[in-house]
């Protein structure tokens, strides 16, 4: 009860911070339509297949808490290791995207939109690495036997940060036909 | 950091007085450090000393006894909370030594003075501010979330959310204000120190930014901000009105739900702050007209402690003095600021010293008379003793008497045209008929600075020398009087069950007594 109150206050003042950077965002795209120019560069492939990653790692985190609430242990740190897997996986495809527009000169001073992807896309990657901490810590205490509860506080925030993604994706990726002609 | 954004305010206010004179105690302050002076004199005095006592202070000390708690939901989440905000304080001094002096861009760090150093000429500084900033924020974050939920899952047996007593209430809207206002602002920072870092030009016009979408940002959180201040003080002297007057609390469901109201009103009505800022006069008659608006939830709440003090049988104690300070003095800043809400008046008393008044009016009370009559008050419970009550109503006239000195001269001033924020107002000659008033501020003040070392000193020597008192010294209901004093480890003796409400006092059906404690039946 305690936890699960103190997550959703703190994920109250997370989605005042993403919620803000978003309507800041927002406000300047429709004031430049040539923004969608811009985002035809960003790597929307990539950025579909890691929309798929953040997905699934939400369903295997899903997985590792039915199975500690079964008391099972041993599975639910395999899920959970799963997850964290895949949150490293999901990493890894965007320091490749990263790494693929700084060598195309696509640098965050490059205009403003590129500066939004990076502020966003970049603070979204730190709250991932969070989450991944705190998955591992939680993990290492189910491999030791040692039932955390906590587990569905980490969850709730996963499923936050996945879901800001999902709020992310359209915005900077898809969104780039409408301002085209 | 009181003292220390005292001293800064010494100093620029002296300054002010006597321009270009040695400061003693200091020496010369050149316009460089004026401005930075006054910038770090409003975000000490706001981040650093308002929000940490009241909310900080008062809350972890308070909130768990008022609801018969052991302890906070999470303590370890305490400690870091403490911790983080003793590390944000060390970032925040340690900007004053880095070459290029601290920041200087106004505690509103408004782009595009502050978005690229090259106007200011303060790198580090700035960088270190907004860093300190941040730190601070997290901090408050923690203590916050710790707050609501020790609110919503550790209040004791019988203790419903109507028997609250009004401190709790105004510390956990406090804090869902600053949790849900303080996002954006963090978003804007983030945005801010890319520009500085990387000249992306968030807020830069010749990259396609707006430095007025910042403004928006941090007034979206500044407003809500002076209620987060505001509320804890409000419910210290809710505290103290009912005791001392021997009656219970006038409206006390009333002055919960207009609190409510007032605090959704405040997220709508950020704009008032940005009249002159080039904003639509069709937007900004909906601001003028929200602004004024939340004036009728507050004038409830005062119109209520007034409704309790009618009449009642008032013991003019060290904390009494100070509850009803705060009121009358909070009394004439929210009336000025109506003058501030309504946008004809504003664009001729925007960033006067007209406004510094004002907003000093409401805050100073907020942070240091409530304070006081909270410390007066509580005391008993913090150490077991009483705090020497002559010193103390000596310490209360000359802070009165000092404050209204500094402050009362500034309406003039603004009315005149004195702008905010100049380093040498002899170079406007039609201020020139006014310095008198800068002098008269700066004495007061001084007199005011000197006026806090009886209070020191009782407070020290009160530890020892005060005179040793029972749990309930003041015959109050509140449940931390039923706690030892001071309260040990798991704060009670046994769990306590609530029998009523808070302030039920001078009930008709008890003859001898005006009061019944929470444990009896
Ligand atoms: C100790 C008594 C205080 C004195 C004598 C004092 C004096 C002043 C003066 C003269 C200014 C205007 C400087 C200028 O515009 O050139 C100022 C600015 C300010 N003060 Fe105070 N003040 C005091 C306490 C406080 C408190 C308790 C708070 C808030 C909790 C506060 C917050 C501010 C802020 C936010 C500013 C605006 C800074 C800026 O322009 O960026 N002050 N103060
Ligand atoms: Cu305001």
């Amino acid at each position: 009860m305690k936890h699960r109150l103190g997550i959703w206050f703190f994920l109250g003042s997370e989605i005042a911070v993403f919620g803000g950077l978003i309507a800041c965002y927002l406000l300047y795209r429709f004031r430049h339509p040539e923004w969608g120019l811009q985002a035809v560069h960003t790597l929307t492939g990539i950025g579909a297949i890691n929309t798929v990653v953040l997905l699934t790692s939400s369903l295997t985190m899903i997985l590792a808490h039915w199975f500690v609430e079964e008391d099972n242990f041993k599975s639910a740190a395999n899920y959970l290791g799963m997850t964290i897997l895949l949150g490293i996986v999901f990493l890894l495809f965007k320091s490749y995207e990263y790494h693929h527009e700084i060598n195309q000169g696509l640098v965050p001073t490059k205009s403003l939109f590129w500066g939004f992807y990076y502020l966003m896309t970049g603070l979204h990657a730190l709250h991932v690495i969070g989450g991944l901490v705190a998955n591992g810590i939680i993990w290492t205490g189910l491999r030791k036997g040692f039932s955390t509860h906590r587990i569905e506080s980490v969850g709730i925030y996963w499923h936050f940060v996945d879901v800001v993604w999902i709020f992310l994706f359209p915005l900077l990726y898809i969104a780039s036909s409408g301002g085209a002609q | 950091m009181a003292i220390i954004g005292g001293y800064l305010a010494y100093l620029f206010r002296y300054q002010l007085a006597f321009p270009n004179e040695p400061v003693p105690g200091y020496g010369l302050v050149g316009p460089d450090q004026y401005n930075s002076f006054v910038t770090m004199h409003g975000t000490i005095m706001v981040f650093w000393v308002a929000m940490p006592i009241l909310l900080s202070g008062f809350g972890n000390f308070l909130l768990p006894l008022m609801i018969g708690a052991g302890d906070m939901a999470f303590p370890r989440l305490n400690m870091t909370s403490y911790w983080v905000f003793f590390l944000s304080t060390v970032v925040l001094l340690l900007s004053f030594f880095v070459p290029g002096g601290s920041f200087s861009g106004g505690w509103t760090i408004y782009p595009p003075l502050s978005a690229s150093p090259g106007y200011t000429g303060v790198i580090w500084g700035g960088h270190l501010w907004i860093l300190a900033v941040a730190l601070e924020f997290t901090s408050m974050l923690m203590g916050g979330i710790n707050f609501l939920t020790t609110t919503v899952a550790m209040r004791a047996k019988g203790m419903g959310l109507f028997r609250l007593p009004i401190f709790v209430w105004m510390i956990n809207i406090a804090s869902i204000l600053f949790m849900f206002s303080v996002g954006p602002l963090i978003a804007g920072a983030f945005m801010l120190l890319a520009d500085r870092l990387f000249d992306v030009g968030f807020y830069l016009p010749a990259s396609g930014g707006d430095p007025l979408l910042f403004q928006h940002l941090f007034w979206f959180f500044g407003h809500p901000e002076v209620y987060v201040l505001l509320l804890p003080a409000l419910g210290i002297i809710a505290e103290i009105f009912p005791v001392f007057s021997r009656k219970p609390l006038f409206g006390y469901r009333t002055i919960i739900y207009s609190t409510l109201v007032a605090g959704l009103l405040s997220f709508i009505v950020w704009a008032h702050h940005q009249f002159i800022s080039g904003i639509d006069p069709r937007l900004a008659a909906p601001f003028s007209v929200t602004t004024i608006l939340i004036s009728v939830p507050f004038a409830i709440t005062l119109f209520a402690f007034i409704a309790t003090l009618w009449r009642g049988s008032i013991r003019l104690t060290t904390s009494m003095l100070f509850a009803l300070g705060m009121l009358a003095e909070f009394l004439v800043g929210g009336v000025t600021g109506i003058f501030n809400g309504s946008t004809a008046a504003d664009i001729y008393i925007h960033d006067t010293l007209f406004v510094v008044a004002h907003f000093h009016y409401t805050l100073f009370p907020v942070t240091f008379i409530a304070t006081f009559a909270g410390i007066y008050y509580w005391y008993p419970k913090m150490f077991g003793r009483f705090m020497n009550e002559t010193w103390g109503k000596v310490h209360f006239w000359i802070t009165i008497i000092g404050f209204n000195a500094v402050f009362l001269p500034m309406f003039a001033f603004g009315l005149a045209g004195h702008q905010r924020r100049i380093f040498d107002p002899t170079l406007f000659d039609y201020l020139q008929p006014y310095q008198y008033l800068h002098v008269i501020a700066t004495v007061g003040l001084i007199v005011m600075l000197a006026g806090q070392i009886p209070f020191i000193i009782n407070f020290f020597a009160s530890l020892s020398r005060g005179k040793v008192v029972d749990r309930n010294p003041w015959l109050a209901n509140t449940l931390e009087w039923l706690a030892p004093s001071p309260p040990g480890h798991g704060n009670f003796d046994q769990e306590p069950v609530v029998q009523r409400g808070p302030y039920e006092y001078s009930h008709p059906l008890l003859k001898e007594r005006d009061w019944i404690s929470q444990g009896e039946l």
